[in-house]
């Protein structure tokens, strides 16, 4: 175990390459290349036995990860944002074809407007794929969680491919302390690929992806691929426990904290969940009562999880890093239907969103959020409907922005 | 071309790793192209499938082929194919496949993913050098959907985007891309145009590009009876009459080396075979459309005056044969050269 300093990116090559993946198909994409820059590098040196291709887009990118994956071998693969909405239809195709591998996607907003900054609607409309995903707040976690999605998207009751995500800029490019493990620790915990199922190197012919006319057998397919994604809620847990022990490390679907006593809770995902900790830090030492849950397994989604740690308490706020345009916040809607039935689920539950396009929190918003828990003077009208977070001072920047763009010559 | 293996049908496997019996329809000059192209190639194959009537090939729990099979999406068949070859060759490092297990990968497309929405990753996978087979099946339109018009469908033609009204009473106005030009721009290790109603010549193209190693791609002129409005037993009739008149040459370029393999000793005028389509019947009735017809004349001959018969990529014309009358019945082109069919 080597402690040292590395960018989420280097993470993600590091878990890339612990993971001893035999195949990574690439094509670069910002704030991601640098994943696949190390990648190459290693794969050339021969410090990597895998084979790295550069493909000619990211629809190209994930076919050849899907062909990879139906011939027998460890896949994997990064991209961010337009590179991820650009391949969509192959991310259906993968996990359709319950072809496990590792998808590391950097986030970043989604154009238009074109943007660098991170933010969440990217991966999050992946959700419905059967992609596995994971969000990561720290570098540590980026490399631990691909070490995890090999074990749980191979595993022989799931069989399906998943996502690790981490923010662009403010995770990927952000040098933080990490222990990276030995290989020799890894390869206990991880062992190397035995497809359990039918490949195409197998001896006997196989047809993949055949066509399904029957509506009932389509049914079936897609029911045992929910069913594959549950069964991961219960096995999930095992994998925790046995890396934790391992290496010392846990990464439970929902990370508690500060929430013994809490009245108040702030739900958050990724990086910026970091900042959440710091004002809930803040607040606790001025009296508060206030913990922050960070979601950590988006898909299959934690119900019991969220439903224990958010159930009894006087008020939830959701802080949703994306926006469904003409609805709200994505992770608001899951968690209000996941407390729905609950007799002594919280009578306030707020959604806020916060963070397009990597917009950072400013002084007091947290505050402000913490007194519209308390005082609770919504209607249940305005309880359902976002608050977008945006500040005077916000208004009067954009303005002058406008002034110039509109500047007679 | 003078024939190294197939010399005569006898030559021709019996063997059907395609059978019969499947969705595909009577006459699919398709399928009778990749029986063919399977039984030259030989066992050991894994396809890789790009949306067209031949995804229908495969409809669970049937397949009809003895080979192995992946659909992938429909622009992206050669993306699918540089994963499925690169896995095998790790495999076969790893030790965990033996070398005699190894397969030989077939991008199985048709016209509309090879012309259009997969035109990108052909040529990227040629790019890389990737070592597979390429079966374009062409029936000059999108097929499985319809018939409606790809960059393959040929001026005059009738599709269902390209509607017979008086306010449009041509067909498509638009020339078809010239596929072989394209990818043999990149100089693969081998191009070749076959058609089903010439065995002996497509089993031999295939029997030559397995020689190489790199991107061996074919397209293979399939006349489709619904689309192209025709009796399904003149699919191989008719892509006979398109090799006749000059309309499908039949040549291959062995890393960007161009050469005919069989050129008609008389040409016959195109009309023949457009007369056999309902496709093309709007040249024809309810007036004759001479203007259009000619256009289609005249292309033809302009392709074969810049080919000498004998030599490889030299553009210089053919000792002036007549060019098309005003009637294209009466013309004709004579080839200096006989080769063997």
């Amino acid at each position: 175990m080597t402690r040292t300093m590395l960018t989420g990116n280097a993470a993600a090559a590091w878990g890339a390459r612990l993971a001893e993946v035999d195949y990574v198909p690439a094509f670069p994409i910002t704030p991601q290349t640098e994943i696949i820059d190390t990648l190459a590098r290693w794969c050339q040196d021969g410090e990597m036995p895998a084979k790295l291709v550069m493909m000619d887009s990211e629809h190209s990118m994930l076919a050849a990860a899907l062909g990879a994956a139906a011939t027998g071998v460890r896949v994997f693969t990064a991209t961010s944002s337009q590179g991820l909405v650009y391949a969509f239809e192959m991310l259906y195709a993968i996990a359709g074809l319950r072809l496990p591998l590792v998808l590391v996607n950097v986030s970043r907003a989604l154009a238009n407007p074109i943007t660098l900054e991170p933010d969440h609607n990217d991966v999050l409309s992946a959700r419905d794929t059967g992609f596995l995903q994971f969000h990561c707040e720290t570098s540590q976690e980026v490399l631990d969680s691909i070490l995890l999605g090999y074990r749980l998207g191979e595993h022989a009751k799931i069989l399906l491919p998943v996502i690790v995500n981490l923010d662009g800029f403010y995770l990927s490019f952000t040098r933080e302390p990490i222990d990276v493990p030995d290989l020799t620790e890894v390869r206990h915990f991880l062992p190397g690929f035995a497809p359990a199922y039918s490949v195409l190197s197998d001896k006997e012919s196989v047809a993949l992806g055949a066509t399904v006319l029957d509506p009932s057998l389509y049914t079936y397919f897609k029911h045992q691929m929910h069913h594959a994604a549950e069964a991961a809620l219960e096995i999930y847990p095992q994998i925790v426990a046995e890396f934790a022990e391992r290496f010392g490390r846990r990464h439970d679907a929902v990370e508690e904290f500060m929430l013994d006593d809490a009245d108040y809770v702030i739900v958050m995902t990724n990086s910026f969940a970091s900042m959440g900790k710091a004002e809930v830090k803040r607040l606790r030492s001025a009296g508060k009562k206030v913990g922050l849950a960070r979601l950590r397994m988006v898909r299959p989604f934690p119900v019991d999880d969220l439903q224990a740690v958010l159930r009894g308490r006087k008020g939830v706020a959701v802080i949703d890093q994306n926006i469904s345009v003409g609805k709200g916040g994505i992770l608001f809607s899951e968690i209000a239907a996941a407390l729905y039935s609950l007799i002594d689920r919280p009578p306030v539950l707020l959604s806020f969103i916060g963070g397009l396009g990597g917009r950072r929190f400013r002084p007091g918003e947290f505050d402000g959020m913490l007194e519209k828990l308390e005082k609770s003077e919504e209607t249940s009208a305005e309880m359902a409907r976002p608050h977008l977070l945006f500040t005077t001072a916000e208004g009067r920047e954009v303005g002058r922005f406008f002034a110039i763009a509109e500047r007679e010559p | 071309m003078k024939r190294e293996k197939y010399k005569s049908l006898r030559t021709i496997s019996h063997q059907d790793s395609v059978v019969g019996g499947g969705p595909l329809c009577a006459g699919c000059g398709g399928q009778l192209s990749l029986r063919l192209f399977h039984k030259a190639l030989g066992e050991n194959v894994i396809f890789v499938n790009a949306a067209s009537c031949s995804t229908l090939l495969a409809t669970y729990p049937f397949t009809p082929l003895s080979s192995s099979w992946i659909y992938t999406a429909m622009g992206c068949a050669p993306a699918g194919a540089q994963g499925v070859r690169d896995a095998l060759d790790i495999l076969k490092k790893k030790g965990i496949l033996e070398p005699e297990h190894d397969r030989k990968v077939v991008v199985l497309t048709g016209d509309g993913a090879a012309q259009d929405i997969g035109l990108q990753s052909t040529m990227a996978a040629i790019y890389r050098g990737l070592d597979f087979y390429y079966l374009c099946y062409d029936n000059e339109s999108y097929g499985n959907t319809g018939f409606q018009t790809s960059a393959s469908t040929p001026y005059g033609a009738r599709t269902s985007t390209a509607p017979i009204s008086p306010s449009s009473p041509h067909g498509s106005l638009h020339e078809r891309r010239d596929l072989f030009e394209i990818w043999r721009v990149q100089k693969p290790s081998y191009v070749a145009t076959v058609a089903a109603a010439y065995p002996l010549d497509l089993s031999e193209k295939v029997y030559r590009a397995s020689k190489f190693s790199g991107p061996k791609l074919f397209i293979a002129l399939s006349p489709c009876p619904p689309g192209w409005d025709m009796d399904p037993e003149w699919s191989v009739e008719v892509a006979r009459l398109a090799v006749e008149t000059g309309i499908w040459p039949l040549k291959e370029a062995v890393h960007g080396a161009v050469s005919h393999t069989y050129i008609p000793r008389q040409f016959k005028p195109v009309e023949e075979y457009l007369k056999r389509q309902g496709r093309f019947r709007h040249l024809f009735e309810p007036e004759r459309d001479a203007e259009t017809i000619a256009h289609i004349q005249a292309t033809v001959e302009d392709y074969w005056h810049q080919w000498s018969p004998n030599e490889t990529t030299t553009r210089e014309p053919v000792g002036a044969p007549p060019r098309a009358t005003e009637d294209p019945c009466k013309a004709s082109l004579v080839s200096p050269t006989i080769l063997d069919r």
